[in-house]
């Protein structure tokens, strides 16, 4: 399979990659690891006429601490995410969520910033990305934009992301003793997710005083368990809580079947990798 | 619209004249006649065409030759030194790591890679560093016999 042909360009600066973009509009596509443009090209289910790459400019690819943050940058690689030792340490999600992406030579290519500009509800980390409150850092013609990981999935495959600017940097905050973890369910090694989900938890004498849960693969975008974050709210983490409230991290949603997995199960999937994920980082 | 690009392959600078949907695999079959390197499933999933891109383990199907301008690839044919196998070939041979040989240059390639970062590898980082690469014969114990020979562990844990 060969994708339909194309132009293209290797731009060594940011702003040269978005004045092709407003030269060339919908009909470019940016090109970061390419695991998930490339596969849809040969497919010919994307037939950009044009191709930027982003893969010559230098500079955007870094782990790095921003006060109680951590900068990353848009062509990090989930490689470099896994083998992180800041974010092994202070978020744990990420390093942890990046290696249960695809296979190794996936992980060598794809990239954070791709990842999250794609906005496929069946990958790992707009979901963990969500999960964490963080935050997409965008530039355009106009300057730089700072989205909220929440208002930045729109529904399949669809960002706020115009059609002319890049992910650049996507921001986490930082904690210390982070209750994080990420249950992804899969058929085969190497799949995506038939369900996935994300937890972060702050814990305080005993009681959970925050909690984020976000689903991967359950509706068009990144779902928030909002039921099962207000059920752990202030209560003991007990085995028994924890089965209560995971009960509840199907409601509201509406899973669309897809040939592994029937809506049915889907759900039935939610409610078992939430009660595995809470208890994973709530009893351990 | 064709690109000149520049490739370092085994070690020898190769130029040519692509275009930009030419995959680097196709690169190295069709315009080097590197055939060693395989297009099996053609979908990023079973790892016949892995090669390394500056020592990093990808598949050449996924990546376009444009991509590799001015980079580093090693493919199968060139990690043999001096008509003397790779240590990795050398266990595959000894250990019986292939059967129809079809998954074995990207196989090896991987484990290459996976060797390169874990010298001495457990038998699930052998498996789970290689879940990207499929033996239609199911040739896995085998497989992962000969990763654990090349890393100078015995061939039985």
């Amino acid at each position: 399979m060969i994708p339909a042909a194309f132009d293209y360009a290797a731009p060594t600066s940011l702003e040269e990659a978005i004045s092709l973009l407003q030269q060339h509009g919908d009909e470019a596509k940016l090109l970061a690891g390419g695991h998930s443009l490339l596969p849809l090209m040969k497919l010919r289910l994307a037939v950009p006429s044009f191709v930027v790459d982003l893969g010559r400019i230098p500079d955007l690819a870094y782990i790095r601490e921003d006060g109680n943050r951590i900068a990353i940058g848009a062509m990090t690689t989930h490689d470099a995410l896994q083998s992180s030792q800041l974010l092994q340490q202070r978020v744990p999600l990420i390093a942890q969520a990046a290696g249960m992406v695809g296979d190794m030579q996936v992980r060598n290519r794809g990239t954070i910033g791709g990842s999250i500009a794609h906005a496929d509800p069946a990958s790992d980390l707009p979901a963990v990305v969500t999960a964490l409150k963080g935050e997409i850092v965008a530039r355009g013609p106009n300057g730089t934009r700072t989205i909220p990981a929440e208002d930045f999935f729109q529904d399949i495959w669809t960002s706020v992301l115009e059609p002319e600017e890049v992910v650049t940097e996507i921001r986490v905050p930082a904690a210390d003793n982070a209750l994080q973890t990420y249950e992804k369910f899969r058929q085969r090694s190497a799949d995506w997710a038939i369900v996935g989900v994300a937890v972060d938890i702050t814990r305080q004498n005993g009681a959970v005083s925050q909690a984020s849960v976000v689903l991967t693969n359950v509706g068009p975008t990144p779902m928030r368990a909002t039921g099962v974050e207000e059920a752990l709210q202030g209560r003991p983490a007990t085995a028994e809580t924890i089965a209560a409230v995971a009960a509840r991290a199907d409601e509201g949603l509406e899973p669309s079947g897809e040939l592994k997995a029937s809506r049915e199960y889907k759900l039935h999937l939610t409610r078992v990798l939430t009660r595995r994920a809470l208890e994973a980082v709530l009893l351990r | 619209m064709k690109n000149r690009i520049s490739v370092t392959v085994n070690g020898q600078q190769r130029a040519a004249e692509v275009e930009p949907r030419t995959l680097l695999v196709h690169f190295l079959r069709d315009s080097l006649r590197l055939t060693g390197t395989h297009v099996g499933c053609d979908t990023t999933s079973c790892g016949a065409c892995t090669v390394l891109l500056d020592g990093q383990a990808v598949k050449s199907c996924t990546v376009l030759a444009v991509q590799a301008d001015g980079h580093a690839v090693t493919t199968i044919e060139g990690v043999a030194t001096d008509g003397k196998l790779h240590p990795v070939q050398e266990a595959f041979w000894n250990e019986h790591g292939l059967q129809c040989g079809f998954c074995t240059p990207g196989m090896i390639m991987a484990s290459i890679a996976l060797l390169d970062r874990l010298p001495r590898p457990t038998d699930d980082q052998i498996r789970s560093g290689l879940e990207g690469n499929l033996c239609r014969c199911t040739g896995y114990e085998n497989i992962v016999k000969a990763v654990r020979v090349a890393s100078g562990q015995t061939a039985t844990p």
